[in-house]
């Protein structure tokens, strides 16, 4: 079923759909932290900003994404990265809106009055013992929002640009089911992969939970 | 804006198996289908995994796992292998799609009841599958219900798809627009598509309206 001389073939197109796939699945993840963190934070201090905002975002998380991607063409572009990347991002938002509010809303009061009584400023204490111990929350978002962004991106091969999702549209075409075995296992790969280092990511960023569970 | 004007206004899109109202049934009708299917997969198994507390790994395993599997390669793969004829094929992925959010909150929902209110119903003599069924479910009732809720937004969202390998429902207008391009037709089919969704997502808050006891629902933090 497999024909392994059309892998070694098509080794060099392989890789750019790869390199590709990697572009469009993880800049919506930065990007969608890089928004949610003062969102979160915003909806942190002023409540009410909430409940709109995740409503907004829940509306979002439901719209297709094919028919994100086809209704942003003429906006961005047919077979244009921008046309997957921005879809997405709104999609990692969805989940790490929330997941930043949740984690700032974990930190027991005890600790925070702790801080403030220590001398801690705002903008320092925000820095230093908020978000350090919102950082399991937050990750819990991040390895969601990564696992299906790096899946959803295939979908963008129906509009001309899907990295590796390519693949199935060529397997189909030519009635050929290498290429698209080879997607397959190479986008669950790539999910694994970025769930494994996000893993050791919350290990590394979270010293004091080994610490506690060694002790 | 034209091109919606264009694709509604036009009578033709209104009458005949091509037509809107067909198109909509069909897509219901798959979608219908590969939930009922994953229900009656996810919710039993869940519940015994819940209530058991065995095999719990592998729901997280399993959940995690089937996020990440590409729902266009896998049905293009299936299809291409077990050939169109009948919509079995389609039905598969689409199953695989839905059963791990039903499967992962029907799991958390059971497990996550409040310990002391299980023993309680112990205590008043319920046995196993009744402290289950009378006590637990209810309980766990919005979770399992959001679980659902998440699977049927994403079926029809990706049954869209299944019109890229030749069978009916509101991807026809998409595929069938992408590839003429009339782009009336695409946009118009991803406006009736979300439209779905979202209509979805409303049908749901209202059973869960519905169904959850004022009991429970009071007391559930809805986010």
């Amino acid at each position: 079923m497999i024909r392994w001389d059309w892998i070694g073939r098509n080794l060099p197109e392989i890789r750019e759909l790869l390199g590709d796939h990697i572009v469009m699945a993880l800049l919506p993840i930065l990007l969608g932290l890089l928004i949610a963190l003062p969102l979160g934070l915003a909806s942190v201090r002023w409540r009410r900003l909430y409940q709109p905002t995740v409503g907004i975002m829940n509306v979002v998380y439901s719209l297709p994404s094919l028919a994100v991607f086809i209704v942003l063409i003429p906006i961005t572009g047919l077979a244009e990265q921008a046309t997957v990347i921005v879809p997405l991002t709104f999609y990692a938002l969805a989940v790490l809106i929330p997941s930043v509010v949740d984690g700032i809303a974990s930190v027991p009061t005890h600790v925070r009055q702790s801080a403030v009584a220590m001398g801690f400023g705002p903008m320092r204490r925000l820095l230093q013992v908020d978000l350090p111990i919102a950082v399991p929350v937050v990750l819990a978002g991040v390895r969601v929002a990564t696992v299906s962004s790096i899946s959803l991106v295939s979908v963008g091969a129906l509009v001309g640009r899907g990295g590796l999702g390519y693949l199935f549209i060529d397997g189909w075409q030519r009635q050929f089911p290498t290429p698209i075995v080879v997607g397959i296992v190479l986008i669950l790969l790539l999910a694994l992969a970025a769930d494994g280092l996000l893993v050791v990511a919350q290990r590394l960023l979270t010293p004091w939970a080994r610490a506690r569970s060694s002790a | 804006m034209n091109w919606l004007i264009e694709f509604f206004g036009d009578p033709d899109n209104w009458s005949g198996s091509s037509g809107i109202p067909f198109r909509l049934l069909e897509h219901l009708e798959f979608s219908a289908l590969a939930l009922l299917a994953a229900v009656v997969i996810a919710v039993p198994l869940g519940l015994w995994i819940g209530h058991t507390g065995r095999g719990a790994l592998f729901v997280v395993l399993s959940a995690n796992a089937a996020r990440a599997l590409p729902t266009l390669g896998l049905l293009v793969l299936i299809v291409l292998l077990v050939g169109v004829g009948t919509t079995l094929p389609v039905l598969i992925p689409l199953v695989a799609l839905a059963v791990p959010p039903i499967l992962v909150n029907t799991y958390e929902g059971i497990r996550g009841v409040d310990r002391d209110l299980r023993d309680a119903a112990y205590g008043m003599g319920l046995r196993g599958g009744q402290v289950l069924l009378r006590v637990l479910v209810p309980v766990a009732l919005p979770l399992i219900l959001l679980g659902m809720r998440i699977a049927a937004i994403q079926v029809v969202a990706t049954a869209t798809v299944a019109a890229y390998v030749g069978l009916g429902g509101l991807g026809r207008y998409i595929i069938d627009g992408l590839a003429t391009k009339d782009f009336a037709s695409t946009i118009g089919g991803a406006v009736l598509v979300a439209l779905l969704a979202l209509a979805v997502q409303t049908a749901f808050t209202l059973v869960n309206r519905v169904a959850v006891s004022p009991g429970v629902s009071r007391r559930v933090k809805v986010r």
